[in-house]
C-alpha cells in the first residue's frame, strides 16, 4: 500500500571516526525503477564516504537531468545539493567549487546528461582538471523518456523495442582520457567492490575524478541483444585490477599471488593500492589506457578498474592561483587591499 | 553451507519468533492482524482453537511469546501479545463465538474417556475430544472447573465471570462433571471400565519450610497455595496486619497482593536469592510494588520468633550469592547481624511439589525421579497404555499454556491409542505459504513498520482496588489503543521466500534493506559466513536463510534476526525473486 522506509536499523551498526553509522549518510527512499542500477551506486556512494569518515555537512552533491541526475535525493541526505540544468551541471558545480575550494564535490551525471546535451560543459570541466569526482552513471538508454538509444549506447547493441542501433558510441572514459583526465576508471554498478574503492580514490585524487559506472536500465535495456544489460555486462566484464584505497597509516592486504601489486600514494599521504590482473595496464600512461581499452573493446570485452591516474595533477584552483579559502571566508580588508595598491597596479601598467 | 531447506514446516516456523515460543504455538501475528481489523470474534476463536482460554491467557499468561518478540530485538519492548489477546476476548460477541463452537456429534463413537483434574490440561482434552464423539467424566475435588486457574489465580487478576465463560464453553459440550469429587483411587477409575485415562491433577503439594518455631506458629502459617485456595473459595476473608511472604514466584506476588486485600497493611515480600533470580514475571513485580508491596533479596529464613504462643516475627540471616563457572549459585552468609521482622502470618510460597497418593503402586505404572510417574514427553502416555498425563501433573510445576500444550498433544494420542493406532506416529502440522502481493507497492498487510513505543495498559486506582479482592487490577487496551498496539507488530509471519532461478543480482535488495539483513556473497562455513555479511549476523538463536548458487556462482544470505518484514526487498526486487508470502503454522489436533 505504500512505500515507507523503516527508521529501525541493524542494532549492531559499525560507527566510523565520526561516530555515524551508514544511516547518517542516507537519502529518501528511491523512486527509480525496482533493480535499477543507480540505486547501487547511491549505495556505494553512502558505503564509500561513510567508510572515509567524511562529515555529510562538507560534502556538494551536484547534478543535472535524467534518472542518474535524480540519484542525489536518494544519498547523503545531510549534504549540500544543487541539481541543476540538463547537461549543465559541471558549469554550476566549476561556479561553486572556485566559490568554495573547501568542500568535496560528488558529480553525479547519465549518459544522456554527460555525453548528448551536456557534451560541451563536460568537456570543459575535463580539461580545466576542476577538483571533483564526477560518476557518470551509464545504462545507453534515456530512461526517463522511455528508453531512447542514448549516446553511449554500443554500435548494434538491442534496447527493449528491438532495432540495433546504428550509430557509433561515443566511450566517456576515452573521451576523458584524450581530454587530460587525471583519474579514469570504469566499474559496474553489481560489483560493489570494485566500486566503493573507486569512489574512495575519486574522492580522494586531488582533480578530475572520472568514473564511468556501468549501470543497467532494468525497465529499457536489460533484453537480450543489449551490451548494457545485467547479463551481458557480467559475462563481458573484465578487470584490470582490484582497487583497494588506503587511508593514511592503515595496513595493506596483500594481493593474490598471481597478481602483482602496486601503490601510489596520494597528495594527502594516502595510498591506492592496486593488484594488477593484467600486467600489460601502465595506470601512469593514457596511451597504455586508451590502447587497452581499445583492446579489450576489439575483444568484446569490457575493461574495468582503475585506468589511469595522475597522483601529482594540479587541479584548476593552483592552476590559476586562485585564493586559498572559499570567498565567503574573505574579509573586507582581502578584497579591497586600499587605494596604495591600486596606485601601484595603476603605475605598473602605465 | 548448504542451501536452507525452507520445505521444512520449521523453517519458517521459527521465523515467526512468538508463534514458535508458544507452547501451544497459536498464530500470533495472525490474530494481530484480526483485531487491527477489528475482527475480534474471529481473533478469538483463531486463539480458542489453538490455546483454549484466550480471555484467562489474555490476563494470566507467563507470555514466553514476548521476550521472542522480534521488536524486542530492534527496540525496547516487544508487543503487547498477551494484553492484545485479552482484547480479543474482551470485545468479542459472545453470541457469535458461541455460535462458532464446533458442533457435537449426537450420535457418540461409544469410547468413554475419564479426566481426573479440571484444570486447563483436563479441559483441552475434552475440548479435542468431545467434538470428534467421546463421552467423558471429569472429576475434580473443587467445586467449579478451572483447577489452578481458579484456586491459584486471584480473582483482582482473573474474574471469575471470564473464567466461568471459557470452562463452560468446554463442559457445555456435554461433558459429564464430577465436581467436589476427590479420586482416591487410580483402580478403582480404571476398574471403571474407561478407554483412556487422563491424568490433570497438577502439582498440588506447596512446599513447606522447616525451620525452628514452625511448629509452634502454625496457627499464623500458611502454605501459599492452599492460602490462595481457600481465599478463592471464601473460607479465608482475614490475615494479620503485617505479613511475611516467603519465596519469590509468582505464587508469592499473588500471596502478597492478595494480602493488602484481605486487611493487611504491611506485606513484604522477602527472598533468599538476589531480586534478579526471582521467578516471578517482572510485570507481576511491578504490579506488587506498585501497591505497596517491599521486596527484601538474599535474605534467608532462619527462624519464626514465637512469643507467648504466638506468632510475631521472623530472623532472617543477610547473604550473598556467588556463582561458579557453569553459573550454578550458592548463597554465602555475609556475617552481618541477623535481620528480625515483625509479622502476625507469614504465607510460605517458597514452590510446589507433584503428589501421586491415590495412585496405587501395584497397577505396573512406573515411576522415576522424585517418584513422579514415568511419562513420554511426545505422546504423554505412561507406563500403563490406557493412562496419559498432562500439565503440571506430567513433569511438574510449568503454567497453563503449557498445559494446554500437553492436553492437545495428549488427546491425539488418546485418540490414536483409543483407535488402535500408534502412539508415536504424531500428524505433521499443517502449513500454508501464499503470496501477498496485490500490486504495486501494495501488499494484503499492512507492511509499513510503525515507530509507537509499547503502549501501556491502564490499571484501577491502586486504593480502590486493594479494598476489593474480586476487583479487577488491569483495566485492559481500550479499541484505539489496541490498534495502535496491534499495528506494532512487525508481521514476521510475512515471509521474505527467495527463489535463485528469478535472481538476476541488480544489489536492489541489499541496497533497500533497512536492517542490513541481505547479502549476495561467496558461500562458506556457516561461522565464518555469519561475520561477513553487511552487519555480521551474531544471534546464533536465529537462522540465517542461504540459497543456492547464483549465476554468479555466489549465494544469497539473509540474516532472520532483526529482519523488519517491510516487504522492501520484494518490492525493490525487478523480477519478483523475493515475495512476501503469508506462512501459515497449525499445529494439527485430534482427529484432524
Amino acid at each position: 500500500m505504500t512505500y515507507i522506509r523503516p527508521e529501525f536499523r541493524h542494532p549492531e551498526l559499525p560507527t566510523n571516526d565520526l561516530g555515524y553509522t551508514k544511516q547518517n549518510y542516507e537519502g529518501s527512499i528511491s523512486t527509480l525503477c525496482a533493480g535499477c542500477g543507480h540505486d547501487s551506486i547511491s549505495g556505494a556512494i553512502v558505503q564509500a564516504i561513510f567508510e572515509m569518515s567524511i562529515p555529510p555537512h562538507n560534502i556538494a552533491k551536484m547534478s543535472g537531468i535524467g534518472c542518474s541526475s535524480k540519484t542525489p535525493t536518494y544519498f547523503l541526505g545531510n549534504s549540500h545539493g544543487f541539481n541543476s540544468v540538463h547537461g549543465r551541471m559541471p558549469s554550476v558545480a566549476t561556479g561553486a567549487n572556485m566559490a568554495n575550494r573547501d568542500l568535496i564535490y560528488v558529480g553525479v551525471s547519465g549518459d544522456g546528461d554527460s555525453a548528448s546535451i551536456g557534451m560541451g560543459q563536460f568537456a570543459h570541466a575535463v580539461r580545466r582538471n576542476l577538483n571533483m569526482m564526477y560518476i557518470v552513471m551509464n545504462n545507453g538508454c534515456y530512461g526517463l523518456t522511455k528508453g531512447q538509444d542514448s549516446a553511449t549506447a554500443d554500435v548494434g547493441s538491442k534496447s527493449k523495442k528491438g532495432i540495433p542501433n546504428p550509430f557509433e558510441a561515443i566511450d566517456l572514459a576515452a573521451v576523458a582520457l584524450q581530454l587530460g583526465a587525471t583519474f579514469v576508471a570504469r566499474s559496474f554498478s553489481g560489483d560493489k567492490k570494485q566500486l566503493v574503492p573507486l569512489i574512495k580514490a575519486a574522492i580522494a585524487h586531488r582533480g578530475f575524478a572520472f568514473i564511468d559506472v556501468l549501470s543497467p536500465c532494468v525497465t529499457f535495456n536489460n533484453n537480450p541483444g543489449s551490451t548494457k544489460g545485467y547479463e551481458y555486462v557480467r559475462d563481458h566484464l573484465a578487470a584490470t585490477n582490484t582497487v583497494d584505497f588506503v587511508p593514511m597509516r592503515e595496513e595493506i592486504t596483500a594481493c593474490y599471488p598471481n597478481q602483482t601489486s602496486e601503490e601510489v600514494t596520494l597528495h594527502d599521504g594516502s595510498v591506492v593500492h592496486l593488484c594488477k590482473m593484467d600486467d600489460k595496464l601502465n595506470v601512469h600512461s593514457r596511451q597504455s589506457a586508451l590502447n587497452m581499452m581499445q583492446e579489450y573493446k576489439d575483444d568484446g570485452r569490457i575493461l574495468t578498474g582503475l585506468l589511469y591516474m595522475d597522483p601529482d595533477s594540479q587541479e584548476l584552483h593552483e592552476n590559476i592561483d586562485s585564493a586559498k579559502k572559499p570567498l565567503r571566508g574573505l574579509t573586507e580588508s582581502d578584497l579591497c587591499p586600499g587605494s596604495k595598491v591600486l596606485d601601484n597596479i595603476n603605475e605598473s601598467l602605465r | 553451507m548448504k542451501p536452507t531447506d525452507t520445505a521444512n514446516p520449521e523453517y519458517y516456523h521459527k521465523v515467526v519468533d512468538c508463534q514458535y515460543a508458544c507452547p501451544a504455538h497459536t498464530p500470533v501475528p495472525e490474530y494481530i492482524r484480526l483485531i487491527a481489523a477489528g475482527r475480534y470474534d474471529d481473533a478469538y476463536m483463531l486463539n480458542w482453537e489453538s490455546n483454549v482460554f484466550p480471555g484467562v491467557l489474555g490476563r494470566t499468561c507467563d507470555r514466553p511469546c514476548e521476550p521472542a518478540c522480534r521488536r524486542g530485538r530492534v527496540e525496547d519492548e516487544p508487543v503487547a501479545i498477551c494484553r492484545l489477546k485479552r482484547a480479543a476476548a474482551d470485545n468479542k460477541d459472545d453470541t457469535a463465538v458461541a455460535a462458532a463452537m464446533p458442533k457435537i456429534p449426537k450420535k457418540k463413537n461409544g469410547k468413554r474417556i475419564a479426566l481426573i483434574g479440571g484444570g486447563p490440561a483436563s479441559l483441552t482434552v475434552a475440548r479435542d475430544l468431545m467434538p470428534l464423539g467421546y463421552e467423558i467424566d471429569l472429576y475434580d475435588d473443587q467445586p467449579a472447573g478451572g483447577g489452578f486457574m481458579r484456586s491459584q489465580i486471584p480473582s483482582f487478576r482473573l474474574p471469575h465471570e471470564v473464567l466461568d465463560q471459557e470452562v463452560n464453553y468446554i463442559t457445555d459440550m456435554g461433558v459429564t462433571t464430577h465436581y467436589n469429587h476427590y479420586v482416591d483411587s487410580l483402580k478403582r477409575v480404571l476398574d471403571d471400565g474407561y478407554d483412556a485415562v487422563f491424568v490433570g491433577t497438577g502439582a498440588p503439594r506447596g512446599r513447606d519450610l522447616k525451620i525452628p518455631g514452625r511448629e509452634e506458629a502454625d496457627a499464623n502459617i500458611h502454605l501459599g497455595i492452599n492460602w490462595l485456595s481457600s481465599v478463592a473459595f471464601e473460607h479465608t476473608s482475614r490475615i494479620g496486619k503485617k505479613v511475611i511472604v516467603l519465596g519469590g514466584g509468582n505464587t508469592a506476588m499473588d500471596c502478597c497482593r492478595t494480602s493488602l486485600r484481605l486487611g493487611a497493611d504491611d506485606v513484604k515480600v522477602v527472598v533468599r536469592s538476589p531480586r534478579k533470580d526471582m521467578k516471578a514475571s517482572p510485570w507481576e513485580i511491578e504490579d506488587s510494588e506498585r501497591e505497596g508491596v517491599e521486596m527484601y533479596e538474599n535474605h534467608t529464613p532462619k527462624e519464626f520468633i514465637v512469643e507467648n504462643g504466638k506468632l510475631v516475627g521472623m530472623r532472617f540471616e543477610l547473604v550473598r550469592a556467588e556463582y561458579d563457572e557453569n553459573g550454578k549459585r550458592s548463597l554465602i552468609p555475609t556475617g552481618e547481624p541477623d535481620v528480625i521482622m515483625d509479622c502476625d502470618d507469614v504465607c510460605i510460597a517458597v514452590g510446589q511439589d507433584n503428589a501421586f497418593p491415590w495412585i496405587e503402586r501395584d497397577l505396573g505404572m512406573e515411576f522415576g525421579k522424585w517418584d513422579m510417574p514415568v511419562v513420554d514427553d511426545v505422546t504423554f502416555q505412561s507406563t500403563l497404555p490406557k493412562v496419559f498425563f498432562g500439565g503440571d501433573a506430567a513433569f511438574g510445576p510449568e503454567n497453563v499454556i503449557t498445559a494446554v500444550a500437553h492436553g492437545h498433544q495428549a488427546a491425539i494420542s488418546i485418540d490414536l491409542f483409543v483407535r488402535g493406532k500408534k502412539v508415536a506416529e504424531r500428524p505433521a502440522p499443517g502449513t500454508n505459504l501464499v503470496s501477498q502481493k496485490m500490486g504495486i507497492h501494495e501488499w494484503s498487510y499492512d507492511s509499513p513498520v510503525v515507530n509507537d513505543v509499547r503502549y501501556v495498559v491502564p490499571h484501577e486506582d491502586v486504593g480502590k482496588s486493594i479494598k476489593d479482592r474480586k476487583l479487577e487490577v488491569e483495566l485492559g487496551f481500550d479499541v484505539a489503543t489496541a490498534l495502535n498496539e496491534a499495528r506494532r507488530c512487525l508481521n514476521c509471519d510475512a515471509q521474505t521466500v527467495f527463489e535463485e532461478v528469478k535472481c538476476i543480482e541488480c544489489d536492489a535488495c541489499v541496497d533497500i534493506c533497512p536492517t542490513d539483513c541481505l547479502t549476495f556473497t561467496e558461500n562458506g562455513k556457516e561461522e565464518e559466513l555469519r561475520q561477513r555479511l553487511s552487519a555480521p549476523a551474531n544471534n546464533a538463536d536465529q537462522a540465517i536463510l542461504v540459497s543456492d548458487k547464483l549465476p554468479t556462482q555466489r549465494v544469497m544470505v539473509k540474516d532472520e534476526n532483526v529482519c523488519l518484514h517491510c516487504g522492501l526487498c520484494a518490492e525493490r526486487c525487478p523480477t519478483a525473486a523475493w515475495d512476501m508470502q503469508k506462512f501459515t503454522y497449525h499445529v494439527t489436533k485430534a482427529g484432524q
